[in-house]
């Protein structure tokens, strides 16, 4: 019978049903970080109870590192303090872990790919919600709680019950000045922010086809955005030419039978899926947030919903809540609006990729004044090819703050932060009140590359425009 | 490790209305700069509780509600982030369950995990509940999952729980970590069946 993916990977992963009908899953592969896992140690240690399988586990320290002054100890006792439990309990446990000293350090969701850890037909998890990230690589890769961080360090395996599987099909073609991370926004704005409730989101069609493995993890990533916990691509070319070679990935010797096993997990042609939605690249504008989820996103050349003009009592609330919180007034274009701060960081877009974009623009450009402008490489590998490249230079040049590789500014658990009710235009992936550090802090999500006309422009403008894109 | 059978909960309600509330509001990530999750109830809706206009409080904060065990919310409750904090927040304030529409699969997840029970009513049901408890806060609310009813006042109305969840509960078994552990030579089978888990790696 003809299964998708994730039928193929669950099944190959399930150990047996529990009591209450879930399934005791096995995971492959575990990736940890310093906030959600020291409680999780600490729930081992009260049970008595090991690692069971250490080599399966792989540590790095992303959230709370400070991205300009890394010597240690850190000036924030409380970061400190977690960065140093993190490197204890993995030398405690046996467990990897990609330090600050190691050159390899960097957001949990980049070093998993970067090292081939990650890699397709298998199971991760990792206590982040953007561990969806990795089924860009068509595994299935699951974000967990902390009691299941426990779990799968004492078992190597959650309980959970299935999925549902909605295939995504973007075809055509995308427009100039339109990028994954549009992409992503515009179909959280079509299906919702909990329209992937109980769903796992297969992305297919043309574009997916095309796109490199950076843009495709820009999609995964912000699945959870969309209330779905999985999402994935099938593995193809694309995705066994970027592992090959990697610190992890399979040797040569055992290579052509890895990705003949890789392929064979792509979803097969006609296999049942439970909901198949279509969307036309071409139909997919240059997308930024005005509100306090992403989903409440609109074209760059849209105006600000009017609450008056909506249709639900529902949404009008939630227009209404929005505009509050945001200080954006109903009706008005989004272009033009003021940015105090420009960030261009984390998981969903910070790697090579999308730096060596916005440097093409950015070349020649200045940050307006006023504008406090931050660039923060996900990874310390792609600030180390930011800087053999001479990208890092065009970012200085140019006015941006260059830092070191970490969360920064996505949730500011380390110093970067807005203050007060400054307005962020971001390549993050939340924009939720508060999620930058600041409690009135304001958050407008959209690529790097409108991130960078922002800044340059110091208000929200058209990339395309600011910056001549014609391809 | 005997857990607690939940079947029913009895107690106070706490309204805290609207869609999409989300677990950074619940628990503001500074509150995650820990490496336990003692203390967290105290940071629970911490920003949302200081940004109530002057002259009103915020339903966490009024004494009317004081020693509630039900929190009372609207749709996809507990989107974003995968943090635990969430639901340690809100039982370690001294919740014993959430009535919401729906909510987020992660928090829903994590909730049942350490016995806070999340179930699901009608919104229309929702707002039937809030107004009793708005009128008399001192009303009592008992969630019954085996009659899969919720009854307040001389009112009932009904609950939807997904039945994994339900029967985990119910049966005290809602911490899996006894019943995965007992699977271990299941666990190895089916390891040894996966060529990337047998392959030695660097
Ligand atoms: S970059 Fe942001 S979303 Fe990604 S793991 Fe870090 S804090 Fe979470």
């Amino acid at each position: 019978m003809a299964k998708s993916l994730f039928q193929k990977v669950w099944d190959a992963h399930s150990v047996r049903q529990l009591a209450n009908g879930q399934t005791q899953l096995l995971i492959g592969t575990h990736l940890i970080h310093e906030v959600t896992s020291p409680q999780a140690f600490g729930m081992l240690r009260d049970l008595g109870l090991p690692v069971a399988m250490p080599h399966r586990t792989f540590a790095t320290v992303d959230h709370i590192v400070p991205t300009d002054q890394r010597s240690e100890p850190f000036s924030d006792p409380l970061a400190d303090a977690m960065i140093k439990e993190l490197r204890k309990n993995c030398a405690a446990h046996g467990i990897t872990y990609f330090d600050l000293a190691s050159g390899r350090q960097g957001i949990v969701h980049m070093v998993g790919p970067e090292q081939g850890i990650t890699q397709p037909g298998t199971t991760i998890a990792c206590g982040d919600s953007h561990t969806s990230t990795h089924g860009a690589f068509g595994a299935i890769a699951l974000g967990i709680g902390t009691s299941q961080v426990r779990d799968v360090l004492a078992t190597q395996t959650i309980a959970l019950g299935p999925l549902k599987v909605r295939r995504i099909n973007v075809e055509g073609q995308l427009r100039p000045g339109v990028y994954a991370k549009d992409v992503i926004l515009h179909i959280i704005r079509t299906l919702g922010v909990n329209g992937g409730t109980g769903f796992a989101y297969e992305y297919a069609g043309a574009v997916f086809d095309r796109f490199s493995m950076e843009e495709r993890m820009t999609v995964c990533n912000m699945s959870i955005e969309g209330g779905a916990r999985v999402g994935y691509v099938n593995p193809d070319d694309t995705t066994f030419n970027y592992l090959k070679g990697r610190p992890y990935a399979p040797p040569a010797a055992a290579w052509e039978s890895a990705v003949t096993r890789w392929r064979s997990m792509a979803s097969d042609a006609g296999c049942h899926y439970d909901d198949v939605v279509t969307i036309q690249g071409a139909e997919i504008p240059p997308t930024v947030t005005w509100g306090i989820n992403p989903g409440q996103g609109i074209a760059i050349t849209e105006t600000i919903p009017d609450p008056a003009k909506a249709t639900a009592v529902d949404e009008r609330a939630s227009i209404e809540e929005a505009l509050a919180y945001m200080k954006l007034r109903a009706g008005a274009p989004i272009q033009g609006t003021k940015i105090d701060v420009a960030f261009l960081g984390s998981c969903t877009n910070a790697r090579l990729s999308d730096f060596k974009e916005v440097a093409k623009y950015l070349k020649g450009h200045r940050v307006a004044p006023g504008v406090k402008a931050i660039a923060v490489p996900g990874s310390q590998l792609v600030s180390q090819a930011c800087a053999e490249l001479g990208i890092d230079r065009v970012f200085r040049e140019a006015g941006f703050e260059w830092r070191e590789a970490g969360c920064s500014m996505c949730l500011a658990m380390n110093p970067d932060k807005l203050v007060g009710d400054q307005l962020c235009a971001s390549s993050s992936n939340r924009n939720f009140k508060g999620r930058q550090g600041s409690p009135t802090g304001r958050t407008l999500l959209m690529s790097p590359l409108m991130v960078a006309a922002a800044a340059v422009a110091g208000s929200v403008a058209d990339a395309r425009e600011v910056f001549g894109v014609t391809q | 490790m005997p857990l607690a059978k939940i079947s029913t909960i009895t107690g106070r309600g706490l309204p805290i209305p609207g869609n999409d509330i989300d677990t950074d509001r619940i628990i503001p990530a500074r509150f995650l700069k820990a490496v336990t999750f003692d203390g967290l109830g105290e940071g629970l809706f911490y920003d949302a509780r200081k940004a109530v206009p002057a002259g009103q409080v915020h339903p966490l904060d009024d004494p009317r509600y004081r020693g509630a065990a039900i929190l009372l919310s609207g749709a996809n409750f507990g989107c974003g982030s995968s943090r635990e904090h969430a639901p340690q927040a809100i039982q370690k304030f001294g919740f014993k369950a959430v009535v919401a529409e729906n909510y987020a699969e992660i928090f829903f997840g994590n909730s049942t995990t350490i016995g806070l029970a999340c179930v699901s009513a009608e919104r229309s049901d929702i707002a039937r509940i809030a107004a009793a408890v708005e009128t008399n806060p001192a009303v009592e609310i008992t969630i019954d999952l085996s009659a899969r009813e919720i009854r307040f006042g001389a009112e009932k109305v009904p609950l939807a729980m997904r039945d994994s969840a339900r029967d985990a509960l119910v049966n005290g078994r809602w911490d899996s970590i006894g019943e995965l552990l007992d699977g271990r030579e299941a666990v190895a089978a089916t390891a040894a069946r996966l060529p990337y888990l047998a392959a030695p790696h660097k």
